[in-house]
């Protein structure tokens, strides 16, 4: 048993170094190549992932364009960030009614291994209806979070589990793709709430 | 236990602080089958002169229950690890609340199951034990009151 696991861990070792190589490479030469602004998520429109939604239905940064976009990574095995900030949003979504009618609403997962099509289905089942869940394979998962300067970690956890490590911001983008702004984790609703009126409303030329 | 109450020979209790933990607004949210782990919240209040230690979980729920912590860096990017010992002090109170130290509940035995109860015990360094009714909520809640 103690075997096995060790033999496991070495496996994901050499995925996630193969991960950091792909990463690598498509930092320096593919379309992610580095930006002076660094941390700022890109405009949708120069983003490039290919996803599959949780009906199935192929996906990308291009299904997002023409209606503002709030989008999130996490993962459906998270305790306690994940469910939280789905009910958050949930919430904010009950308190815009039909303001957000029009809204895309993506949770992107992280965790690819674990969470499929079925269990993205499954899990966003349980929260507001305007919830998407999106997943793919783990380099298109990689493609994505880049594009949205996200990051997220696998973390071996002592039962022989694991747990990700993620960026737990929301972002808002407007109907052009371009970002409006983010809410960070557990911000009162107050201030999220505005935060999404905005990226309802505003055509946003530069920054915030 | 046993071995304290045998070396101390009386049945005074040998307790000194977690017999004055009060425990208040516990609440946890449904799970999706037995592989996601769980995760409850509370308020743990010290009313006595004494400081007191958690060190601990136990539960039929779970084979491995334990306190954590979620963090948010300045990136944004949270993360969780086990908390290890929670000290408070007399009068103090320490919050188990989303996003922040959290009963983690990881080989879940059982399902949660909306609607249904389950008792979580709370370990202290003194030998004290308390044990509190946790209600499970739907796998939205926000909190007890909601
Ligand atoms: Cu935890």
């Amino acid at each position: 048993m103690q075997r096995r696991h060790v033999v496991q861990y070495g496996a994901a070792g050499v995925g996630a170094v193969a991960l950091m190589l792909g990463v690598g490479w498509w930092r320096v030469d593919g379309p992610g190549a580095p930006k002076p602004a660094g941390q700022r998520p890109l405009p949708l429109s120069a983003m490039d992932f290919r996803l599959t939604d949780h009906e199935g239905n192929e996906v990308g940064p291009e299904t997002l364009i023409g209606r503002p976009t709030m989008v999130f990574f996490g993962f459906t095995y998270c305790p306690d960030v994940c469910p939280t900030t789905l009910s958050d949003i949930s919430g904010w979504l009950e308190d815009l009614g039909n303001e957000a009618a029009q809204m895309n609403v993506v949770f992107i997962t992280v965790d690819p291994a674990r969470d499929t099509v079925e269990a993205m289905a499954e899990y966003v089942g349980y929260f507001h209806p305007a919830i998407r869940g999106w997943t793919g394979p783990a380099n298109q998962i990689a493609r994505a979070a880049e594009g949205f300067r996200a990051s997220y970690e696998r973390v071996p956890t002592e039962g022989g589990d694991y747990t990700m490590n993620h960026t737990a911001s929301v972002f808002l983008f407007d109907a052009k793709g371009e970002l409006v702004t983010m809410i960070d984790y557990h911000e009162p609703r107050e201030f999220a709430v505005p935060k999404i009126r905005r990226a309802l409303t505003e055509y946003v030329e530069g920054a915030t | 236990m046993s071995l304290l109450l045998l070396l101390s020979g009386t049945s005074t209790p040998v307790f000194a602080g977690s017999e004055d933990v009060v425990v208040e607004n516990a609440w946890s949210r449904a799970s999706i089958g037995v592989n996601r782990p769980g995760a409850a919240y509370m308020t743990v209040r010290n009313t006595g002169e004494d400081t007191v230690t958690l060190t601990g979980l136990t539960t039929p729920l779970a084979m491995m229950p334990e306190i954590h912590e979620t963090k948010t860096n300045a990136e944004g990017v949270s993360s969780m690890a086990p908390a290890g010992e929670i000290t408070i002090e007399p009068g103090q109170s320490v919050a188990l609340k989303p996003g922040g130290l959290h009963a983690m509940l990881m080989k879940l035995q059982n399902p949660m199951i909306e609607g249904e109860t389950f008792p979580l015990t709370l370990t202290f360094s003194d030998g004290g034990e308390v044990t509190v009714e946790v209600p499970i909520l739907g796998i939205a809640a926000r909190g007890p009151e909601s």
